[in-house]
């Protein structure tokens, strides 16, 4: 166990190092010199051009390059943004991540649990006319862009009806000594739209993965002999045949990470969400190529990380997977 | 191989899901290829000072903030988005085939070094390779951007296809062919190939709606197609300032990207409940 636990981890770091050559390859596909050109039309001192250049290694030999963002990489050193200038790439990632955990945590866990709720049910009746037309729905939001349902939501809900407010995380008329309940009051009420639009054209994906394996474990033996024991539906729908479709679900979560991030580039900007989404987007806005690099770095590894996570956490739950 | 494929495509007809799916999608194809004709320039701006309009007679769907038909616009974004996701795909298809078919069929260091180089691409968000890869660019050509996504797509379907290969590596059929003397591209086109078709259609069906939704994304990031060209994601993100005082401007691209990716979408659910039925 602790062999093949080590030789994941060896894996996993593989991985991570062929992530960090592929984005490095990336940034030399990009025709033309990225720096250069995107330091071309800005006001900087003539010193913090060659300064950059420096930090970057541009103009300097392809290989040496590769050793300098390989050490850089290592060191934990994204560089510096262009457009924060001389604000750090890693300092910037870390004063956006908190709103981003908060946005994809609430939004997993609304697809966690409604999501998984909805699949039992669909898969329970089966064929039903419940079974059809939540699928359908489901899959008419999936089909949806974030950025426009986002924007159809603030239009109506925020500008016509006012309901909820239309943008950033908190309202900056609250008074600074409000208390605990205002302030939370305050943050759900910032929070509503946009996990809502995030989960709403995310949560056909745990519906329909959640649906298809309890259909898988319905068919098997072991269901119908505890139905014939003469134990009580819920019982045998939670209890003998939910349990057994948290593994696959499991290996679902691991997927969740990319689909959430790349979502929230978009919701987060229409939002104005102070993550790492609306950082990305306005990094794109003012051609800040580091702070782009960066997030996606961070975005790659945490990928690799969740794959490992949920591949010792399957390993835990199903013996069958880990090799003795 | 034509055989399997139009068994397929006769069962995914049989749900309803396959039928609304197919029927939607024909209608869409026929009017991007066609309603361009009959409708006026999308380019044409008969009255900038009027600006938006609402939905009339005149314009079924009113007109964006320099007075454009919004109908014709909509329609000629179709025209757009539905090639560039068909090329891409296709591109991405045949990359993702040729990888997987090389990776399955050589085994050994080959498939070790070509599968850990897709285990290490499918980490990073295909999102995030897209801006990197577009947001160097002054102005992005049509067909960079139908390359791009194309190349960064074929990712999952050399998984797909090396899976295939691997399953049916060491049956008799594909045995017999080796024992005859076939070259490797012959037992690989004509024997493994055609075993992967109905999978490779499923997920090539499912790959053209997650263009179309990452061509409109990156349209509305400003790095996808480039205006005047109408696009749904680029009339969504000029239509946004307006998004108050004129809805439509931006209901309307964003409702076409919606019943299209869903009609594909349902199409390729049917394909999959085709191909597994139990799955269904």
């Amino acid at each position: 166990m602790i062999r093949w636990i080590l030789r994941r981890l060896l894996q996993a770091a593989a991985t991570l190092v062929v992530v960090v050559l592929l984005l490095f390859v990336l940034m030399r596909l990009a025709p033309g010199d990225p720096l250069a050109r995107l330091v071309g039309d800005r006001d900087l001192a003539p010193g913090e051009i060659e300064l950059l250049r420096e930090r970057y290694g541009v103009g300097r030999p392809v290989l040496v390059q590769l050793r300098s963002f390989l050490a850089g990489a290592a060191r934990g050193d994204l560089g510096v943004s262009i457009e924060h200038y001389p604000d750090r790439v890693t300092s910037l990632l870390a004063s956006r991540l908190p709103a981003t955990l908060l946005l994809g945590g609430v939004v997993l866990l609304l697809n966690f649990t409604l999501g998984i709720w909805l699949g039992v049910r669909q898969a329970v009746r089966r064929g039903s006319r419940f079974d059809r037309w939540t699928g359908r729905l489901a899959l008419t939001a999936y089909a949806m862009p974030g950025f426009w349902l986002g924007l159809v939501l603030v239009a109506f809900v925020s500008l016509r009806w006012q309901l909820l407010p239309a943008a950033q995380m908190t309202d900056p008329m609250l008074p600074p000594d409000a208390d605990l309940g205002t302030r939370l009051v305050d943050l759900l009420r910032h929070l509503a739209l946009p996990a809502l639009t995030l989960s709403l054209t995310s949560i056909a994906l745990t519906m329909r993965h959640q649906r298809a394996a309890m259909l898988s474990v319905f068919r098997l033996d072991y269901v119908t002999a505890a139905r014939a024991r003469g134990l009580p539906e819920s019982q045998v729908r939670w209890g003998h045949a939910w349990r057994n479709t948290l593994v696959p679900m499991l290996t679902l979560l691991g997927l969740w990470l990319p689909i959430l991030v790349s979502g929230s580039v978009f919701v987060e900007s229409v939002f104005n969400w102070p993550g790492l989404g609306s950082l990305a987007a306005q990094a794109i806005a003012s051609r800040d190529y580091p702070v782009l690099l960066g997030t996606a770095m961070l975005v790659s590894g945490a990928v690799v990380l969740a794959g490992l996570l949920a591949d010792l956490g399957y390993a835990l739950v199903d013996p069958r997977v880990r090799p003795s | 191989m034509i055989g399997s494929l139009r068994d397929l495509l006769r069962r995914s007809w049989r749900h309803s899901s396959g039928r609304w799916g197919v029927l939607a999608l024909t209608l869409l194809i026929l009017v991007a290829a066609f309603g361009p004709l009959a409708l006026p320039d999308p380019a044409a701006i008969p009255d900038a000072v009027a600006g938006a309009t609402p939905p009339s007679a005149g314009h079924p769907m009113g007109t964006d903030q320099l007075n454009r038909d919004l109908l014709s616009r909509v329609v000629n974004g179709a025209r757009i988005s539905l090639s560039v996701a068909a090329l891409a795909v296709l591109l991405s298809l045949t990359l993702g085939t040729l990888v997987g078919l090389v990776a399955g069929y050589a085994g050994g260091w080959v498939d070790a070094i070509l599968m850990r180089g897709v285990d290490a691409a499918l980490a990073i968000p295909r999102l995030f390779v897209l801006l990197l890869l577009l947001v160097v660019w002054e102005r992005i050509p049509l067909g960079a951007l139908i390359i791009v996504l194309g190349t960064t797509g074929w990712f999952a379907t050399s998984r797909l296809v090396r899976g295939e290969v691997l399953r049916l590596r060491h049956e008799p059929f594909v045995l017999a062919s080796e024992a005859l003397g076939a070259p490797g591209w012959r037992t690989m086109t004509r024997h493994l190939l055609p075993n992967a078709a109905g999978p490779l259609l499923v997920a090539a069906t499912l790959g053209v709606g997650d263009v179309i939704l990452l061509e409109a994304g990156l349209s509305f990031l400003g790095l996808g197609v480039q205006p005047p060209t109408p696009s749904w994601g680029g009339m969504v993100l000029e239509a946004r300032p307006l998004i108050v005082t004129a809805p439509w401007a931006a209901l309307f691209p964003g409702a076409a990207i919606v019943a299209t990716v869903l009609a594909v979408n349902l199409l390729g659910d049917a394909l999959q409940a085709a191909l597994d039925p139990r799955s269904a």
